[in-house]
């Protein structure tokens, strides 16, 4: 059975939230919750607002995302 | 997340494998016109089920949490993708037929499909069902250690650029082992990423999807059913392999 792919997009930070959430813009956008992966957590890279970053989407619910790569 | 087998979990992977295959050869020997799709399904079940394994399909949940998929194998028909639902529908003469199958033995998965046309195919659509089963296996010679999922991505897309057929990119292949759906994704299609590197006792289920059309996708109302956007035929070939030092292993064999 094929898997659903994970979408991937990237956007700009608008706004740091509490508890390791972000406001994304994307693209196209639209405006997501993103929160960043445990990797990004580890290797303890900062997000600042106007960063461009990559942001996974579940096809489920695309309003929130997950942050896999701080673009240089 | 990613994980390794050991010799002896592939060994279990290829029993599973082996209950895959049986099944889709058990369906491609009922294939013919005026039996039902349903018929066919029952037949994956009895199957899996007579040598103790469990349809992995069957309850796997989709985009509707209240529609789970409702039963053994897939069996997409012309413009349909992936995903169709078995029913009351009979097979028809002169149909694109996609059969996916997946069962669970012993607590290991395996996954496969095949394309088969009722009848004798038209020139274009022989050359479909020919190039995704080629891609599928140019997808799998390239599982070699060193190499990365990339790798298997672009030999999978030659096959279809070659031939100016239409690759699906909202589903990919899997990582496989004690669920269906493992990561690393393996997209049909390059990246312009490496992915991750191939390591022995890694499984993948590699299954390119092509079309005589575009690559636009859409899911139909039982929620499941994945059409081409452009009505346009497809075809889909699958098998779960692992990556070892002798090179790629294709578990779903019988």
């Amino acid at each position: 059975m094929a898997k659903r792919d994970a979408i991937e997009v990237e956007g700009t930070v608008i706004e740091p939230l509490p508890n390791t959430m972000f406001a994304v813009e994307l693209e196209n956008g639209h405006r997501v919750l993103a929160h960043i992966s445990g990797k990004l957590r580890m290797n303890f890279i900062r997000i600042l607002p106007g960063d461009r970053v990559r942001v996974e989407l579940s096809p489920y619910d695309l309003t929130r995302g997950r942050i896999t790569y701080r673009l240089k | 997340m990613v994980t390794r087998k050991s010799r002896s979990e592939i060994e279990r992977m290829r029993r599973a494998g082996q209950v895959v295959a049986e099944v889709l050869d058990k369906i491609e020997a009922e294939l013919r016109p005026g039996v039902s799709t349903a018929h066919l399904d029952a037949l994956a079940e009895d199957h899996i089920r007579s040598v103790g394994g469990t349809p992995s399909f069957k309850g796997y949940p989709g985009i509707n949490p209240k529609r789970p998929f409702p039963a053994s194998v897939c069996i997409s028909i012309d413009n349909e993708i992936v995903h169709g639902i078995p029913g009351q529908r009979t097979i028809q003469a002169g149909q694109i037929v996609s059969v996916d199958a997946g069962a669970i033995v012993d607590g290991w998965h395996g996954d496969a499909a095949r394309t088969f046309y009722i009848g004798e195919p038209p020139a274009r659509v022989a050359e479909l069902i020919d190039l995704t089963r080629a891609a599928m296996l140019a997808g799998i010679a390239a599982a070699v250690p060193g190499n990365h999922i990339d790798d298997i991505s672009a030999a999978v897309e030659a096959v279809a650029d070659a031939a100016g057929l239409g690759i699906i990119r909202q589903f990919v292949g899997h990582g496989i082992g004690t669920e269906m759906h493992e990561e690393p994704q393996v997209p049909n299609y390059r990246t312009g990423r490496p992915g991750r590197k191939l390591e022995p006792g890694l499984c993948l289920a590699i299954e390119p999807m092509f079309t005589l059309g575009g690559y636009g996708t859409r899911i139909g109302p039982d929620d499941w059913t994945v059409v081409t956007a452009d009505g346009s035929m497809a075809a889909h070939f699958e098998h779960s392999i692992a990556v070892t030092e002798d090179g790629p292993q294709i578990l779903t064999v019988a």
